[in-house]
C-alpha cells in the first residue's frame, strides 16, 4: 500500500496551487461577488490552458486521465482557495458527459472547444419540488420539442451550452441546448457560496437527433456518472476548504492576543483545534477512499459515505473556525468567512448529509 | 410546586395580546417575522406607540417612566412581542444605558437623557469592544485625557450595533493607566455630531449591515458627559450587563422559529413525493431541537422566579445564554437545511423594502442561510460562550 501522491499527481498538485495563489485571490474573488458574471473569463481561459479540464478526462478524447484521483487533487486545490470558476459544471460534469463512450454528433463535435476552454456548459438537471432526488425529470421532449424547468444549475447563467435531462416518452435523454436558443428563458443569480447559479425554463426548444447526447441506459449511466463525479468533486473542494480554514484559524490562535497571551495558549481552544485536525485527517481519508472507488461497482455507497462525512464535517469545521476567530469571523472582509460559507453550502449541491446518509443506509444493507 | 403561570399573569398577557393586535402596523410585523431589517422609522413609531402605555423601559423604575414590570411580566411580554411580530427595541439606550444613568449618574443627567431616552429623540449605541480589546474588555486601549473643562477622546471602538442609526454613544475609555487595566476606565457619553468621530460600516459574513467601527481622532467630549466618578465606569459596565439578563436565552423567538420550521417542513416537499416533515432524518433533527427548547423554556422560568423572589440573577444568566445560543443556532441550521437546494440563492437585493423582484423557491428560503451565517455571532457577541463557561466555572462551580 503506498498513500503518496504519483510525480504526476505531485506535479498537477503543484501547478493547480500555484495557479490558485497566483491568480484567484481573495480580491478578485470579492470584486466577482458583485459583478453580473459568474466567474472570471480570463481566468478559466488560462484554467483551460493549463489544461485543468483535459486533466478530468479519459486520454480516450483527448484528455489527460479522468481517474478519481485526478478530480480530487485539481478539486482540494481549486477549494483550498474557495475558486469560483466552473470547473465543476464545465469540466467535471459537462466534458465528462460529453467523452462517455457512445457520444456522437454536435456533442462529440464540440468537445475539443471545451476542452481548450473556448465553450462553457452546465447540466441542467434538477428540478424544483425534487429537492435532492436526481432520479425524477419531469421535462420533456415531444415531436423534437423540449419543455420544463430546471432550477440550480451550476454555472447556468455563464455557460455557452447546457446539457438538459428530459424525458422522451420513458426513455431519458440528455441534449445539448445553446443558452440563446430560441425558447430558453434564464434567470441567473448568485449563491451564498460565491458562484453563478440559474434557473432555467425550456418552452418548446427544438432538439434535433444531432442534438441527443446520449439517450435510454446509457444515458442513465452518464448521468449517474456525473453525478458521483461531481459529488467527488465537491468533497475534494470540501477538504481543501477545511485546511484553509484549519490553516487561518491555526495562525490566528498563534498572532490573536487577550489577556497578555496568544489565545492559542488556552487549553480549550487547543482541544478544540485538535478536534477540527482529528476531523479533517477523518475527512481526507473518507476523500480518498471514494477517489479510488469512482469506478467501482459499489462507487454510490462510497460517494454517499463521503458527501455525508463531508456535509458533517464541513459544517464543524466551518462553526469552530468562525468562533475561534470570534467577531472578525463574521465579517465579509475576512477570507475565513466566505470559506466557512462554503463548506456549509457544499451540502446544498448534490445532497446533503441527509440525503446521502440514506442513500448510504440502503446501498449498504446488501453488504 | 406549581408550573403555571397565575391568573394576574395570564390576564396581563391578554392585555398585551390585545393590544398588540391593535397597534402593530402590518408592514413591521411581516418584515420582522421574516428576519429582514427595519427602518429607523419603525423603531422609533413602535417605541413611542409603546410608550403610552409606559411598555418600553423595563429596567427602569416607574417614576423614570418605566414600565415596572416583574420578571415574569416582561418574559411574558416579549413572548407577545415576538409571536406578533413587534420589532425588537435596541436595548443600547432602554436596557444598558437608562439604568447606569439611573444608578450613578447626575441630577442633570438624569433629566436631560432618560426622557429623550423614552421618547426615541436619542437613538444611543454602544462603545465597548475595540479591535484589539474583546473578550479581554479590559485591556481597552480608547484614551480620554482630561484638559480643562473637557476631555479629548482618541481610539477606536467595534462592533457597535445599528451605530449607522445612532445619535450618541456610551464608551467605556482609558483615563488611567495606573494599577490593574479594569481601575482605569471610564463611563463617557459622547455625541456623535462632535468632529473627529468617523462612523464606518462593518459588514457581516452574510453580507448585511448592522455593525460599524468608530474612530475618535481628538474628539472633545465635555467634562460632564462623564458618567459617575473617574476611573470607576468597569463598575458601572459590570452594573449595566447585569440589566441584559431576562430576555438572553431568546426562548420566545427560538419558539416562534420552531412554529415557523414546523410549518416550513410540512410544506416542504421531500423529493421522494411526501412532505419533509415526514422524513425520519429531519424530524428527529426537529424533535432534538424541540425537546431541548421544552427543557430550556423551564430553566428560563426557574430564572425568572429566582429573580422574581428577589434574588439578583449571576452566573445562570451566562447559563441561559450559551444555551439559548446554541439552541437558536440550531435552529437556523435545520431552517436552512429545510429548503434544501433552494436555501442556495444569494439576492440581497429582494430584502430591500419595497422591492417587487420575485424570491426563487419558497417565500423567504433565500434568507435562511443568510440569516443561519449571521447567528453565528450568537455564541460570540455579549461575551463569547468560552467567556461564559469561564463565569460560571468560577462564579457556580468555584474552580
Amino acid at each position: 500500500m503506498d498513500f503518496n501522491l504519483s510525480d504526476d499527481h505531485r506535479m498537477l498538485k503543484d501547478m493547480v496551487s500555484r495557479f490558485v495563489r497566483e491568480q484567484c485571490d481573495f480580491d478578485s474573488r470579492l470584486k466577482l461577488l458583485k459583478a453580473d458574471k459568474g466567474h472570471d473569463e480570463a481566468v478559466w481561459a488560462q484554467m483551460a490552458e493549463l489544461g485543468l479540464v483535459a486533466a478530468v478526462l479519459p486520454e480516450r478524447v483527448g484528455g489527460l486521465g479522468g481517474s478519481g484521483l485526478d478530480i480530487m487533487v485539481v478539486a482540494e486545490e481549486l477549494g483550498r482557495g474557495i475558486v469560483v470558476e466552473p470547473f465543476l459544471a464545465t469540466a467535471v460534469l459537462g466534458a465528462g458527459i460529453l467523452a462517455e463512450e457512445g457520444v456522437a454528433g454536435r456533442g462529440a463535435e464540440l468537445l475539443d472547444e471545451v476542452i481548450a476552454g473556448g465553450h462553457k456548459l452546465a447540466l441542467a438537471h434538477y428540478e424544483t419540488g425534487a429537492r435532492y432526488n436526481a432520479a425524477r425529470v419531469d421535462a420533456k421532449i415531444e415531436g423534437g420539442k423540449l419543455s420544463g424547468a430546471k432550477t440550480m444549475v451550476l454555472n447556468g447563467g455563464d455557460a455557452d451550452s447546457l446539457i438538459v435531462s428530459a424525458k422522451d416518452g420513458d426513455k431519458l435523454v440528455l441534449a445539448l441546448v445553446a443558452s440563446d436558443a430560441e425558447g430558453v428563458s434564464m434567470r441567473a443569480f448568485k449563491t451564498h457560496d460565491g458562484f453563478g447559479a440559474a434557473e432555467v425554463s425550456f418552452a418548446d426548444v427544438a432538439v434535433g437527433a444531432d442534438d441527443v447526447v446520449l439517450a435510454g441506459a446509457a444515458a442513465e449511466e452518464a448521468l449517474g456518472r456525473a453525478i458521483a463525479r461531481a459529488v467527488l468533486a465537491l468533497c475534494a473542494e470540501s477538504l481543501g476548504a477545511m485546511e484553509n480554514a484549519r490553516d487561518a484559524t491555526l495562525e490566528y490562535l498563534r498572532t490573536r492576543t487577550q489577556f497578555g497571551v496568544p489565545i492559542g495558549k488556552f487549553q480549550v481552544l487547543q482541544h478544540r483545534m485538535v478536534d477540527v485536525c482529528l476531523e479533517i485527517e477523518q475527512a481526507r481519508s473518507i476523500v480518498l477512499l471514494a477517489a479510488s472507488k469512482l469506478d467501482a461497482e459499489d462507487r454510490d455507497k462510497h460517494m454517499s459515505a463521503a458527501k455525508a462525512f463531508m456535509g458533517k464535517t464541513g459544517r464543524m469545521v466551518a462553526e469552530e473556525a468562525v468562533q475561534m476567530h470570534g467577531g472578525i469571523g463574521v465579517t465579509w472582509e475576512l477570507e475565513l468567512a466566505h470559506v466557512a460559507k462554503r463548506l456549509v453550502m457544499i451540502d446544498h449541491w448534490f445532497g446533503d448529509t441527509d440525503y446521502h446518509l440514506k442513500q448510504f443506509q440502503k446501498l449498504s444493507k446488501a453488504a | 410546586m406549581r408550573l403555571e403561570y397565575s391568573e394576574e399573569d395570564l390576564a396581563f398577557r391578554a392585555e398585551v395580546r390585545a393590544f398588540l393586535e391593535e397597534r402593530l402596523p402590518a408592514h413591521v410585523s411581516a418584515r420582522t417575522k421574516a428576519g429582514l431589517a427595519l427602518e429607523k422609522e419603525d423603531y422609533l413609531n413602535w417605541q413611542r406607540t409603546l410608550q403610552e402605555k409606559q411598555w418600553v423601559a423595563h429596567a427602569w423604575p416607574k417614576e423614570h417612566g418605566g414600565s415596572g414590570f416583574t420578571p415574569f411580566q416582561k418574559h411574558i411580554f416579549e413572548e407577545e412581542c415576538v409571536r406578533a411580530g413587534a420589532p425588537e427595541l435596541p436595548p443600547f439606550g432602554l436596557s444598558m444605558l437608562g439604568p447606569v444613568l439611573i444608578a450613578f449618574g447626575s441630577d442633570e443627567q438624569k433629566a436631560h437623557y432618560l426622557p429623550r431616552i423614552l421618547d426615541g429623540t436619542d437613538w444611543w449605541c454602544q462603545g465597548y469592544s475595540e479591535p484589539g480589546s474583546g473578550s479581554d474588555l479590559a485591556s481597552l486601549k480608547t484614551k480620554a485625557v482630561r484638559e480643562g473643562d473637557h476631555y479629548i477622546v482618541n481610539g477606536q471602538k467595534t462592533w457597535t450595533t445599528l451605530g449607522q442609526y445612532a445619535d450618541w454613544i456610551f464608551c467605556l475609555v482609558r483615563t488611567s493607566s495606573e494599577g490593574k487595566p479594569q481601575t482605569g476606565i471610564s463611563f463617557l457619553l459622547i455625541d456623535l455630531d462632535t468632529p473627529g468621530v468617523e462612523m464606518r460600516p462593518i459588514i457581516t459574513i452574510e453580507g448585511g449591515h448592522e455593525v460599524n467601527e468608530v474612530f475618535f481622532d481628538n474628539v472633545k467630549v465635555p467634562a460632564e458627559n462623564l458618567v459617575g466618578q473617574e476611573n470607576m465606569g468597569w463598575t458601572y459596565a459590570k452594573y449595566l450587563l447585569q440589566h441584559e439578563r431576562v430576555g438572553i436565552a431568546g426562548v420566545a423567538s427560538a419558539k416562534e422559529t420552531l412554529k415557523k420550521l414546523k410549518k416550513l417542513a410540512s410544506e416542504t416537499d421531500d423529493g421522494e413525493g411526501g412532505k419533509l416533515i415526514d422524513d425520519a432524518h429531519f424530524a428527529e433533527r426537529m424533535a432534538n431541537v424541540e425537546i431541548d427548547l421544552m427543557a430550556m423554556e423551564l430553566t428560563n422560568l426557574r430564572v425568572l422566579a429566582a429573580a422574581q423572589a428577589g434574588g439578583a440573577p449571576g452566573a445562570e444568566s451566562s447559563m441561559l445564554k450559551i444555551k439559548g445560543s446554541v439552541i437558536r443556532q440550531e435552529l437556523s441550521d435545520l431552517m436552512r437545511r429545510a429548503v434544501g437546494p433552494m436555501a442556495l440563492p444569494f439576492m440581497p437585493e429582494l430584502d430591500q423594502m419595497g422591492s417587487n423582484e420575485e424570491p426563487i423557491g419558497p417565500d423567504g428560503a433565500h434568507l435562511f442561510a443568510g440569516q443561519y451565517f449571521n447567528r453565528r455571532k450568537y455564541s460570540i457577541y455579549g461575551g463569547s460562550n468560552e467567556i461564559q463557561r469561564n463565569i460560571i466555572s468560577k462564579m457556580i462551580l468555584g474552580l
